[in-house]
This record gives structure tokens, sequence and C-alpha cells, in this order.
């Protein structure tokens, strides 16, 4: 059973008096476990589209499903419930809280979001910081690490509290070649560890290399894919 | 929770110098408004314990309308014996009431046989007043200040009149009345003491024994100007006069009306005006304190939602519930509030003690000396702390809504 299954996805903005569509009917199905990309210029409908899946975004028509939830139904409350139970995000710019460390930043999901016990808590924490090669660097806020290392808390954030899928808008674009590649190994690295899907979106050719399933958009259109076992 | 006010904390450091000054601004509203209600508070008791503890006691009786002629003090609207039986025994069947004090109050030619003045003239049974009074023996400033506040035959004489005809203790003098009939009577006293002058109607007044003051008066039978009531507590002044004038309005006239009145020493004294302007003022003082609160804290949290625009946006997108954020920036603002709130009742309870060590002394009237005791009683404290805390609250529930409607897309997109 397909984790997510989007047909004739469609979102419209209204700017004053003029539509502007930012998706056209775009279908895709996105298995569990695997490590996807939306590619495709600026404007192209990548994020739009990724938001959707994320219930960050309701679809003006078409239909999506994600882990079986008829996402654009939600309304605001059980959006939010549904994204902190289910889905991690990963966003461009990190988005860690500065006033707290990357323990704390990690910590966040499983008391504010979720509530887990303090002794499992702590466990899952120290876990994932372990598993994102952060163990050294707990006690540091977000002003004191590199934009890899805070990507990696941010990635830790993501999968803290066992989220099925993992949303990551442009993960790489504010990181050097090196630490993008990096990055994206540790989001593989977690995928094979914990069975996680990623989906993620970028511009950037050597990371769309290595995706395992790339959906390429242009002004709103599904152009081309690669890697899809089925339809 | 700890979580929450863990990282409501953090944020506030965040941004030092305005969460120091914003605490700053309600540390000095609040002492500010105690610092006012302690002085202002010591004054208006002190005020009012000159009024009601030296000169007219908590409540006062008086046949219907004579108050209205207070000022020629008629004899015609006394009380008879029967009146005044049936009311004494009612005030002391009352469980407030402390004490009970008859008098006869009369104007009077005082002489020291080469000089002659006016002067108004209370007669009182000695113990009945100063249990009525407790004030009314220390205003004795010379003379036999031990012992009963005064015996048959003396007279206490209002310090500004006995230095005006040079009279002093031990002296013997004259007082010349005229009674209801019109006839002109005279009896000679002997001075006991000079009487300090007390600010208000009644403190410049003579005493004398009240057997005196029916053998100058040649009453026929022991009649009573009026009735002075002392309360255990005068702080149920108010539903105390309600119940008695319920009690008195029993007692009727030949015409069938209430033959009494029942006066509060706020309906006697134009000093209780001064009493409530000092409420209006402390009020006013109190509404200052929740704009400045209102305002402060308000422009806090509206900058603090506005820095943390996208941080807000991720900690929406990453599933935290409305609520929660909601209540982060709430549990903010009532930090700010709580904190300065209680720095400023530690300043403004420091600023009382030492206003009590030092012993300032002031003068109102023709009072010296006063002493300024300023003191915070705990429900003051308590309400106004509270009203602090709760106005903080308040000023972060509109930037904290704000927070938890905000769209992420919109919230992450902003630069």
């Amino acid at each position: 059973m397909s984790l997510i299954h989007a047909e004739g996805l469609t979102k419209t903005y209204r700017i004053g008096d003029i539509d502007v569509p930012a998706v056209r009917g775009v279908d895709f199905t996105i298995e569990p476990a695997s490590f996807v990309a939306f590619v495709g210029p600026s404007g192209s409908g990548k994020s739009t589209v990724l938001n959707m899946i994320g219930c960050l975004d309701h679809p003006t028509s078409g239909h999506i499903s994600v882990l079986d939830t008829d996402v654009a139904s939600l309304d605001r409350r059980a959006s939010a419930t549904f994204r902190g139970n289910h889905i991690g995000f990963i966003f461009q710019d990190f988005n860690l809280i500065p006033v707290f460390t990357a323990y704390e930043n990690i910590e966040y999901p499983l008391i504010m979001v979720q509530n887990w016990p303090p002794e499992k808590r702590r466990t899952q924490v120290l876990a994932m910081l372990d598993a994102v090669g952060m163990a050294d660097q707990a006690n540091k806020r977000p002003d004191q690490l590199s934009g890899g290392q805070k990507q990696r808390v941010a990635v830790a954030r993501a999968l803290v509290s066992n989220s099925k899928l993992v949303l990551a808008d442009e993960p790489t674009a504010n990181l050097d070649h090196d630490t993008a590649h990096r990055i994206i190994e540790l989001m593989k690295k977690m995928r094979d560890q914990l069975g996680t899907t990623f989906v993620f979106s970028t511009h950037d050719p050597k990371v769309m290399r290595e995706a395992e399933v790339t959906y390429t958009l242009e002004d709103g259109r599904m152009a081309a894919n690669s890697g899809v076992t089925h339809a | 929770m700890l979580k929450l006010i863990q990282l409501a904390a953090r944020n506030l450091l965040r941004y030092q110098r305005r969460s120091l000054l914003t605490s700053l601004l309600i540390v000095i509203g609040v002492a500010a408004v105690l610092l006012f209600m302690a002085i202002s508070g010591s004054f208006k008791q002190l005020m009012i314990g000159q009024i009601t503890d030296s000169m007219l006691g908590h409540l006062q009786l008086h046949r219907r309308g004579y108050v209205a002629s207070i000022e020629s003090l008629p004899l015609n609207m006394n009380m008879a014996p029967q009146m005044v039986a049936r009311v004494t025994k009612e005030l002391q069947q009352e469980p407030a009431v402390a004490a009970v004090s008859p008098r006869i109050k009369f104007g009077a030619m005082f002489s020291n046989f080469t000089e002659t003045t006016s002067l108004r003239i209370n007669g009182v049974e000695p113990e009945a007043e100063a249990a009525v009074l407790p004030l009314l023996p220390g205003r004795r400033l010379d003379g036999t200040r031990d012992g009963a506040l005064l015996a048959r035959g003396e007279l206490l004489v209002p310090v500004l009149v006995a230095r005006g005809l040079k009279v002093s203790p031990g002296d013997t003098v004259v007082l010349i009345a005229t009674n209801r009939d019109g006839s002109v009577n005279g009896k000679t006293f002997k001075v006991r003491s000079t009487l300090e002058s007390a600010t208000g109607p009644g403190g410049r007044d003579g005493y004398i024994h009240i057997e005196d003051a029916r053998e100058l008066l040649r009453m026929a039978e022991p009649e009573v100007s009026e009735i002075a009531v002392r309360l255990k507590d005068p702080q149920m002044l108010d539903p105390v006069a309600v119940r008695l004038q319920a009690t008195f309005d029993g007692v009727k006239n030949k015409m069938g009306q209430p033959a009494l009145e029942l006066h509060t020493w706020e309906r006697l004294s134009p000093f209780a005006n001064i009493a409530k302007m000092i409420d209006v003022l402390t009020l006013a003082i109190k509404i200052m304190l929740v704009s400045i609160v209102l305002v402060a804290v308000m422009n806090v949290m509206i900058m603090a939602v506005y820095e943390r625009i996208r941080e807000i946006g991720a900690i929406a997108a990453i599933g935290t519930p409305p609520g929660r954020i909601l209540g982060m920036f709430l549990a903010e603002g009532l930090m700010l509030g709580t904190a300065g709130t209680m720095i400023g009742v530690a300043v403004s309870l420091a600023a009382v003690w030492a206003l009590n060590i030092w012993q300032i002394t002031y003068a109102f009237g023709q009072q010296k000396g006063l002493l300024l005791a300023p003191a915070l009683g705990a429900g003051d404290v308590l309400a106004t702390a509270a009203i602090v805390i709760v106005v903080a609250g308040l000023a972060s529930l509109q930037p904290a809504w704000k927070a938890s409607r905000m769209d992420p897309i919109t919230a992450l997109r902003h630069v």
C-alpha cells in the first residue's frame, strides 16, 4: 500500500483579482521507506506540493491521501495533530529554536507536540543525537553550531517522534556541496535504519542524483519522473 | 508546563535589555502604587482615627432634625429620658457595639472673669466618653492627665481658647448658658486640662461632666442631645449602621414618623470627603499602573511575536497545537508581569520599612508632630499584584492569539 497518493492535485492562489496556478493537476504515488525528490526550477510548484503533502496547505482540487488519511479534509487543529503525530519537517533555514540547545531542540516535539514520559524521552533524544553524529554537541545552542550541524539537529528533530514521513523543503540550499552531500547521506542512512520515507524538494542537480525517485515539475505540471516502480 | 516556563524565561532573556526595561517599568509602577497606598492609607487612617476616636465616635444617634440644626445646638431637640433608656438598651444589645456615650451639647459663654468668649460644650459621662473616644484622654495637654477624663466641677478647655484667655489648669472659670426656657444660668468650673485641638467638627469643643451640664441647664429630667457609639470593628460601619437604622426606625414620634436618625461619622464630618478623595486618587493611580503594564507588556509581546514569526511558523509546522503556541507567549507576558510585580512589591515593602525607621513627622491643621506610619496590608499587596499579573496576561493575550492563529506557510516565508 502506498504511503502518499495524489490524483489531479491542483493548487491555485488568488492574488488580488488574478488566479495564479501553482500546481496544475499532478498525480504521484510515494511508497513507504522511499527516498523521493521533487525537482524543478523556482516557481515550478515543488514547495506547494510538499506543503499539501504536509497538510500545511489545502489543494484547490484533486485528491491527496497521506497514510490513508484524506489530508485535504483536515481542519487547522486536526492538521496540526496529524503533522505532530506522523510527519517530520526539515527546513531550508533549519528553523531551530535559538534559545534551546541541540538536545532541547530535538526533545521539543516529544514535549510540546507529543507527551512522552521523561525517561523514554531522554533515551530517544540521546539515541537521535548519536544517530546524527551530534552527541558531543548536545549542549550547544544553534548559534554555536555550523550550518551542517544545525541541519543534523533538524534531521534528528524530524525523526525523534518516530515519524513515518519526513518532508524537507530545499534542505541543502543553505549548505556547501560537501555538507549538502553529507546531509543527504545522513537522511538516507536514517531512512535505512528507521524505514522512514523522505520526500524533499531541490533544484540542485547534485542532490537530485541522490534521490531514488524523482518527480520533475515545470510550471506546476509533472514534466517527468524517474525511478518510479509503479504508478 | 515546566518546558513552557523554561522556554518563556529563555525567550525573555534573549532580549535582555527590552525585558529589563519593561520589568523596570512595572517595578516602578507597582512600587509607586503600593507606596502611595501605604502613605495615603496611613494619613487616611490617622485622620479617620482622629475624627472617630477623639471627637465623633463611629456613629451618632440624634432626635430627628437635630443634625440639620446642629449649628445652633438646639436644646429643645434633645432626647427624652425614656427614649434614651430604650435606645441605650438596644445599642448595648447589639453585638457589634463596643461602647455608648450619651452627651448633652450646648453653647455657652466662657469667662475668666475679665474676658469672655463662646464655647461649644459637651456634657459627658467621663468613663463612657473615654470608652467611645479612646484618643480623647490623650488630648489633655497639661494639668492632671491621669485617672478619669474629668470629675464633677472640672472643665477641659480647648488649648487655643485657653491661650487666648490666658487660662491654665487649676484656674477657676465660669460657664454661662441659656437653658431651653430662655433663662440664663452660670456655674463656676476648675480647669482640669487644656485640650489639644483636633481638625474637624468638635475639634475645639470643651468638656464637662454630664451632671454639671444638667445642673447648668437646669434640666428637669436627664435629657441627652446625642448618643455617640463606638464599634468593635470600624470596618463593619456600614452594615451595622443599616442594621441599627432599621432598629431605630421602629421608634416613632407622635406623628407616627421615625423619631430618631442615625449618622455615621462619614455623614457628620467633611473629612470623609477627603478620605473618599484619597480612595479616588488611589483608584486613579491604579488605573495608571494598569495602563503602564498594559502598554508595556503588549508592546513587548507584539515585538516578540513579530520578531519570531519564522520560529512560530516552524513550531506550528512540526505540529505544535495552537493552544500551546498561545500558552508560550502568554507565559512570557505573565512571567514579565510576575517578575516586575514581585520586585516592585519587594521595593515597596523595603521603602515602607525605611519610612517607618526614619519616623517622619508632619503637621495637619493645628496638629503638629503627627507620625507618618505607612503600612501595607496583605490584601492590598495581593490585590495590586493580582491586578498587574492579570493585566500582563491580558496584554499578552492578543499577540499570543495572533501567534497561535498564524498560518505556518506564511510565517515560514516571512523575511
